[in-house]
């Protein structure tokens, strides 16, 4: 294992640590339990939005702690949910009384341990709705599985609801934002190379150099299947494929485009996805009315790129295009 | 009802400091088998589960050896707070809702009897059951559970004592845990993998084994001590 790391059991405190020397302005870290909560918390009167995950995905979701975006972040151990305690510390330091908004991925854990702290704020009196995310296209989606995985599309709904919150919509409201968004986005991955999870200190799967995973979730896990390594543009056909047949995505439809790099792809490379993804939606008469390009949900540092499409009309527009200002987004 | 064990074994009671060496053992067991739940974890999951679950555990013994209670409502209810903030991942919730759940049904008492012993189990399984909205079948540590409980209550309406029903019920679970081996997961992280999910014992399963079988050992031992 080659890490810039001090010591593999302290990692996610170091970063934090250091998160919270570079961002004094914006953001405040607590630990014990850990938390991130933006420096002017709590907001009151505004609904606050809160995130929480595993760690190793920076820099989502502490980078997206500041105006116009999350309230607060719950950064559990790397790959690991955060746990009830640290979620309900982390609701008590931004509740600013018009209730609260949960932006869950799809994962058991994760799924779960906002579930009992939603249940304790709900004990206590403090509306708190759930927003959970799945658009990963590469799971089977049944009632009697776990459900789609939340990837990509975690990004654009902390901005869209983070703007709506910010400029003072109900938590009613924040949360139909929020739907809209969950149901007409989707994404797919690839990982050229696993990661390492420092405590482990070994590659979590292995992959031949002439292989890639197709349909990776974001923690290292392994995906559907395993195909030959291809040319940019042959995998943006295949991710986008899946992307366009999935929703469907409509002939003369406008969407936001994300195309994230993993942690270990340059950003040369994903330029190179994104002319191809352009293409595609070109030839399907869809336009990409915004685009973002970069690190945004990573897998500590693992090579490969997932593709988010979220179809939008002018509401969801407009709130993408609202000011916000965090480490990870600015404009 | 007045079930037939409680008219022939009236002395039988379980006692705080059982389930306390209950508990200890557990986490002895944990320990012992860290790398192999590790291992199960890491070929259908995430690799942490061993980690994970230790990490609660030494916090459970730490707590237990500080913490002097009277009502086995607030030691089940203090271990359940404890693995809810420390294992993390799926497991927390789930160890953290059983015990939460044994701890509503044991509220005020400082002892139970056997029958009182096999409700609370049964609604921690019940409330795992909920949580993690899994059926029997979906490869997770209910199919170790399930048969558990079955086993267990079958056992005691049958007039056996406590220790020989929690010895059919380790059983029941051991059945359960190697029943996962070939089944395909539809929930938890192991799920994604589909298919390739078939073929390897399920790590919650596992840990759930264990349970049952450290609790069959320490009531067994602590009858021993009583007869």
């Amino acid at each position: 294992m080659k890490k810039l790391i001090n010591n593999p059991a302290i990692v996610v405190e170091e970063a934090l640590s250091g998160m919270a020397r570079a961002h004094p302005q914006l953001l405040r870290v607590n630990f014990c339990p850990t938390y991130i909560v933006r420096a002017d918390a709590p907001r009151r009167g505004k609904v606050a939005v809160i995130a929480g995950g595993g760690s190793g995905h920076e820099p989502m979701h502490g980078g997206f702690v500041g105006p116009g975006m999350l309230d607060a972040a719950c950064p559990g151990p790397i790959f690991t949910s955060p746990t009830p305690d640290q979620i309900l510390a982390a609701a008590a330091a931004v509740d600013g009384g018009a209730g609260l908004l949960f932006i869950v991925k799809n994962y058991t854990g994760d799924v779960m341990n906002f579930a009992i702290a939603a249940e304790e704020c709900q004990i206590a009196g403090v509306p708190v709705q759930t927003l959970l995310i799945h658009d990963d296209v590469a799971v089977e989606d049944s009632l009697y599985t776990a459900g789609r995985r939340g990837v990509g599309l975690t990004v654009l709904a902390e901005k869209i609801c983070g703007a709506a919150a910010e400029a003072g919509a109900s938590l009613e409201e924040v949360v139909a934002i929020g739907r809209k968004v969950s149901e007409h986005g989707r994404s797919m991955g690839v990982a050229l190379t696993s990661c390492i999870v420092p405590a482990v200190g070994r590659p979590t799967f292995t992959l031949p150099d002439d292989e890639v995973e197709i349909g990776i979730g974001i923690h290292g896990e392994p995906g559907r299947k395993r195909a030959p390594l291809q040319s940019a543009d042959a995998i943006t056909d295949m991710l986008a494929t899946s992307i366009f047949e999935d929703l469907p995505f409509a002939r003369g439809s406008r969407v936001i485009a994300l195309v994230n790099g993993m942690g270990g792809t340059p950003l040369m490379e994903l330029y190179i996805i994104f002319r191809r993804l352009a293409e595609l939606c070109e030839e399907r008469d869809i336009t990409i009315s915004r685009n973002l390009i970069g690190n945004y949900v990573t897998a500590l540092e693992m090579a490969g790129c997932s593709l988010t499409l979220l179809a939008v009309d002018d509401e969801l527009l407009h709130w993408w295009d609202a000011p916000v200002h965090t480490p990870a987004l600015r404009w | 009802m007045l079930k037939l064990d409680d008219i022939m074994t009236p002395t039988i009671t379980i006692e705080i400091a059982t389930m306390i060496a209950w508990m200890n053992r557990y986490a002895d067991k944990i320990s012992e088998h860290q790398a192999l739940l590790t291992a199960l974890d890491a070929a259908i999951g995430d690799a942490d589960h061993g980690i994970n679950m230790q990490r609660g555990f030494e916090e459970v013994r730490m707590r237990l050896a500080h913490e002097h209670v009277d009502d086995l409502g607030i030691l089940f209810k203090g271990i359940g707070m404890t693995l809810l903030s420390k294992v993390g991942g799926a497991s927390g919730p789930l160890y953290g809702t059983l015990f939460l759940r044994m701890g509503l049904v044991a509220a005020g008492k400082a002892t139970l009897t056997p029958t009182e012993f096999a409700s609370a189990v049964a609604a921690g399984v019940e409330g795992i059951r909920q949580r993690g909205s899994a059926r029997p079948g979906d490869k997770t540590m209910v199919d170790a559970l399930m048969p558990a409980i079955i086993a267990l209550h079958q056992a005691l309406d049958d007039g056996g004592a406590l220790c020989e029903a929690l010895q059919a019920a380790a059983a029941a679970a051991e059945a359960g845990m190697k029943a996962t081996i070939p089944m395909q997961a539809y929930k938890g992280r192991a799920s994604y993998l589909g298919p390739r999910s078939v073929g390897h014992q399920d790590p919650g399963a596992t840990s759930a084994f264990l349970l049952i079988q450290s609790a069959a050992e320490s009531l067994c031992a602590a009858e021993q001590i009583n007869a």
